[in-house]
């Protein structure tokens, strides 16, 4: 498709196949005297052109080309003159040294010659510099309050509207004749001297206030500048926070009854995109828009359509008053807008006309273009979501629409769908599947194909006929050439095609479930550290992955860990700390000798408070879980600021089987500083009596001292203590999560051997979703394949659980609820330890 | 081919003779451009880069770069040196601090390849100004007596009052055509 566009291009264009070198070879014609200018303007044109099309020069290149161009200032045509100007400009940000044609640009932009002068001030602003602009500012400021408005004021204008950016402090002198020209009577001075005018005073919210005000009192009569007093008048409202009861709103709603349909579009516009506007406020506004919508004007009806399709997101209601305007421009000759008309009908319309509407938008979907395509698609999107049981006749649409001609971004918005689709409603999934199935076998975009097939890995072998998907994949296994994957360029494809080809050449079912169906789930930095730590010690026994720390399971969709919405914005970013915080615990218990024999980190827990947050002593405790001890982390904070704490440390008792190791207190406790203590416990062997808990209390030695320096009043100091709420060990605290990617498969694999099935009533529990978050949480486990997600209106679900015990043992639990007076489950556990499957049952119970 | 060019041009006397107007800042450059250019005296700024304009002097056509003379824009000469036939040089005659400078100025451009075959006038402007350093001064200031192959002339001038930018002109213009 590109070679039939390039050669297209090719025939009518010139300048087509331009090369770089050899133009910038016949730039050195400018240095020629006498200068030929018919020469020159095509080699100009060329150079034009070629940076136009997004050709880089580098800055001597560029610099050489400008120097030779400033010779051109010797001839007088006037079109060769004007392309100079072109040029200076393109080439002002990379050539090195471009004030040199300030002289002879300011002596044009005061000159007689108009044509000369707009531009060569725009070209001069792109050139100079705050100092050079001290130098010239008497010539600006002439030209802002010239009498030729198109030559001189409104250019010079605009120009200073660019130079606010690199040189405000000069600009900021220039206000006065701003304000001078604001009286204009040209419509495009006014406007453009309001623009400057608002950027001086930006900063400034007082002067901004003002002019505004004094603006709405006696309105300009430039329509742009009124437009932009609406925008300026909506901003200020924004930051002050100002409801519909503010002057300014009184002032935009007098705008829709302005003679200009741009202002009038303008406050419209401006009205319903205010953040807290009622329907009230909203009818005035979308009246007038309903009006544009039968306008003969297509850039009104545009104008209003499209801003009524974003109003039906919000506000559906009010725009039903217009369906019947937007039913008559389904048929408008304008695609464009007869897609938003479409678009907008499908927010607000009902279910039933959906098959009608899509039948519509089906007759000229392939004659608009891909923004608009994207539009639709995501119309169509929301109404997937809306009405789940249209998902027939709208996924039918979309692959149709998948087949046709266009850019990776509209593909992109159609996948994107489907896939959405798909994952929200199972009645879809395997139309959705075979669609993409058959868009793959055609489909240029690679990236596209590879999200596909890695959607068809994970979703492929749980639909009723795997088989099916296995000849599209294996089609492009064939047509790609995965052969030649293991000499590819990219590292990571090396690397894991070698990886893959190893494994799957070893022939075994294990391996390959445990590496490839679901993959290593090992924390790097454990991983790296544990493989240098056996290579250097003495190698008799082969390398244990086991000993090697796992990973927590990454959250897999913020969605599906966290169905209500405020706590998955908020859960998120928690969890990407978690990620990394293991590694950092494990670095910093390495350094304390103590800590040095117990082996790898294997888990730590999130922070649990041991006191009320308001209290004298504030105590946090992690509990850091090694193979055959914990470490408790105690995070001390001493609030009281006329207290010295010294020697604290957590005195435990331990349940039976715990034995205290050692206990590292915290010598010093200031006001206000977080400092740690730790104790080190033994685990019983017995898995079983590995969860309980232990009373806790925090000893330390007092000191009073001067609230105002923190320093002792005394040497001495006496013991005291405070009882702190008791340390609970859990199941979960012994299993880390893995998220198996293919549970069943991993089932299949870890066999019935050690299998635990037993049926219990939680009778405490009202819904599936609240059973599943409970059980998840009870045993510190991942869910699996999107199980956490309890479709809507189910009274029966299945969870599917994974994680690793302490040690090492994988253990993976299925458990069938269903919902009847409580939540029955039936639950199974199967582990490569039958111990570690008895205490998991347990953690229910 | 481009010597065989300018022959016949040479034949026709059409040819657009191309002048650089060099000197420190303030010496005057713009001020003796315009002055030629249009007869008058116009107010300038201090140039930032070039000027440049055509200049008919007894029915011959010169074009005139007057080159921006501070410290900053004097490297940028150089790039205006190339198919140069005569240079102006001009001396602030009452500036005599900065003489020693303006001296270097012209002896560093004077060794330039490319102005090798240009004709050099030097004008020791501001005459009408008291305390001016008189031409034999500006001469020996310069080191002008140390050019021994070029061709060359000074002259005492006032670019204000008019005087003495004939004299130059007449010389430079005979010079031109010898040249050739």
């Amino acid at each position: 498709m590109m070679d039939k566009k390039n050669e297209e291009d090719g025939s009518g264009n010139p300048f087509s196949n331009l090369e770089k070198t050899s133009v910038l070879q016949e730039a050195r014609t400018f240095n020629e005297t006498p200068v030929n200018p018919r020469k020159c303007i095509h080699i100009l044109s060329k150079i034009l052109y070629m940076l136009n099309q997004g050709e880089q020069l580098g800055s001597t290149e560029a610099t050489e080309a400008f120097f030779a161009m400033t010779k051109l200032f010797q001839s007088k045509d006037v079109t060769l003159r004007r392309l100079v100007y072109l040029g200076i400009k393109e080439l002002a940000g990379v050539a090195d040294d471009v004030i040199i044609v300030t002289s002879s640009l300011t002596k044009d932009m005061t000159g007689k010659e108009d044509l000369y002068r707009a531009a060569a001030i725009r070209a001069l602003c792109c050139i100079t510099d705050t100092t050079m602009l001290q130098a010239i500012e008497r010539y600006m400021k002439q030209a802002i309050v010239d009498r030729s408005v198109e030559a001189s004021a409104a250019p010079q204008l605009v120009s200073a509207l660019h130079l606010m950016r690199s040189s405000p402090d000069v600009v900021k002198r220039w206000s006065n004749e701003a304000q001078e020209a604001l009286n204009s009577d040209n419509v495009m001075v006014q406007y453009h001297a309001l623009g400057l005018l608002y950027n001086i005073k930006k900063s400034d919210r007082l002067a901004v206030t003002k002019l505004v005000a004094k603006l709405t009192r006696s309105a300009p009569r430039s329509p742009y500048a009124v437009c932009m007093l609406i925008r300026t008048a909506c901003k200020l409202m924004e930051e002050e926070d100002a409801g519909t009861e503010s002057p300014l709103f009184d002032f935009v709603d007098s705008c829709l009854r302005h003679k200009s349909e741009m202002v009038v579009y303008e406050a419209a516009h401006a009205i319903v995109n205010m953040p807290r506007t009622s329907p009230r406020e909203l009818a005035p506004a979308v009246s007038v828009l309903q009006l544009f919508l039968s306008s003969p004007k297509p850039t009104l009806r545009f104008a209003a359509v499209r801003t009524l399709n974003q109003v039906a997101m919000t506000h559906p209601a009010v725009v039903t008053a217009c369906n019947l305007d937007l039913e008559s421009l389904i048929s408008d000759v304008n695609r464009s807008i007869a897609t938003l008309a479409i678009t907008t009908l499908l927010k607000t319309g009902a279910e039933s006309s959906v098959d009608r509407l899509m039948k519509q938008i089906s007759s000229f979907v392939n004659e608009i273009s891909d923004e608009f395509k994207i539009v639709v698609v995501q119309a169509i999107k929301a109404l997937c979501l809306k009405f789940p049981r249209k998902h027939g006749v709208l996924m039918n649409f979309l692959s149709s629409m998948l087949r046709d001609e266009g850019g990776l971004e509209y593909k992109a918005s159609i996948a994107d769908t489907i896939i959405t689709i798909i994952e929200e409603n199972p009645e879809a999934k395997e139309a959705g599947l075979s669609h993409l199935c058959e868009f793959i076998e055609d489909c240029e975009h690679t990236s596209l194909a590879v999200r596909i097939l890695h959607l068809l890995g994970r979703e492929g072998p749980k639909t009723k006929q795997p088989s099916k998907y296995i000849r599209f994949i294996y089609n492009r296994v064939i047509l790609e050439s995965a052969a030649r994957c293991q000499m590819d360029s990219d590292d990571e494809v090396r690397d894991r095609a070698t990886y893959y080809y190893n494994i799957l050449d070893q022939q075994q079912a294990a391996l390959n479930n445990q590496y490839i169906l679901n993959s290593l789930q090992v924390s790097l930095v454990g991983l790296e550290k544990a493989l240098q730590a056996y290579s250097q010690g003495p190698a008799d026994q082969p390398f244990d992955l086991r000993s090697v720390p796992v990973a927590e399971a990454a959250p897999t969709d913020s969605r599906a860990a966290a169905p209500e919405g405020s706590i998955a914005s908020s859960r998120k970013p928690e969890e990407k700390v978690t990620a990394t915080r293991q590694d950092v615990f494990a670095e910093q218990l390495s350094k304390i000798p103590e800590f040095q024999q117990l082996g790898p980190l294997f888990k730590s827990s999130q922070p649990v408070e041991l006191t009320e947050s308001e209290t004298e002593y504030v105590v946090q405790c992690i509990k850091h879980v090694f193979a055959h001890h914990v470490v408790l982390q105690f995070d001390c904070k001493n609030t009281l600021n006329d207290q010295l704490l010294e020697d604290v440390t957590v005195q435990l008792e331990a349940a039976d089987g715990f034995e205290v190791v050692a206990t590292l207190p915290c010598a010093r406790l200031e006001y206000n500083v977080t400092n740690t203590c730790y104790t080190l416990i033994k685990l019983p062997d017995d898995l079983m009596a590995t969860v309980g808990s232990c009373g806790a209390t925090l000893r330390y030695v007092v000191k009073d001292c001067d609230p105002a320096t923190g320093l002792p009043d005394t040497d001495e100091g006496y013991e005291d203590e405070y009882l702190l709420e008791e340390v609970e060990l859990t199941v979960a605290d012994h299993v880390q999560r893995v998220l198996k990617a293919n549970f069943g498969a991993a089932w299949d694999e870890i066999g019935d051997q050690n299998e635990l099935e037993d049926t219990y009533a939680l009778s405490a529990m009202k819904t599936l979703e609240q059973a599943v978050k409970q059980i998840s949480q009870f045993m510190g486990m991942q869910a699996c394949e999107r199980s956490d997600k309890v479709p809507d209106g189910k009274s029966s679900h299945t969870l599917l659980l994974s994680g690793v015990y302490r040690g090492g043992a994988e253990v993976l639990v299925r458990a069938r609820l269903a919902l009847s007076d409580g939540v029955t489950m039936q639950l199974t556990v199967r582990s490569t330890d039958p111990a570690v499957s008895e205490v998991i049952a347990s953690a229910v119970g | 081919m481009g010597g065989l060019l300018s022959y016949f041009q040479g034949l026709f006397g059409s040819r657009e003779m191309r002048i650089l107007i060099l000197g420190l800042d303030g010496a005057g450059k713009t001020t003796i451009l315009y002055r030629l250019q249009v007869g008058e005296v116009v107010t300038t700024i201090p140039t930032i880069g070039f000027n440049v304009e055509q200049v008919t002097y007894n029915n011959l056509k010169f074009q005139v770069w007057d080159l921006g003379g501070q410290t900053s824009i004097r490297p940028y000469w150089r790039c205006y040196y190339s198919n140069t036939d005569a240079i102006i040089y001009v001396v602030d005659s009452a500036d005599r601090d900065r003489m020693g400078i303006s001296k270097q100025e012209l002896v560093s451009m004077l060794e330039e390849e490319e102005l090798r075959g240009a004709v050099l006038a030097v004008l020791a402007n501001k005459q009408d100004m008291e305390g001016a350093m008189s031409v034999a001064e500006v001469y020996s200031a310069l080191g002008l007596e140390a050019l021994k192959t070029r061709t060359f002339q000074i002259f005492k001038t006032s670019a204000i009052k008019g005087e003495g930018l004939d004299q130059a002109m007449d010389w430079l213009a005979n010079a031109l055509q010898a040249k050739k």
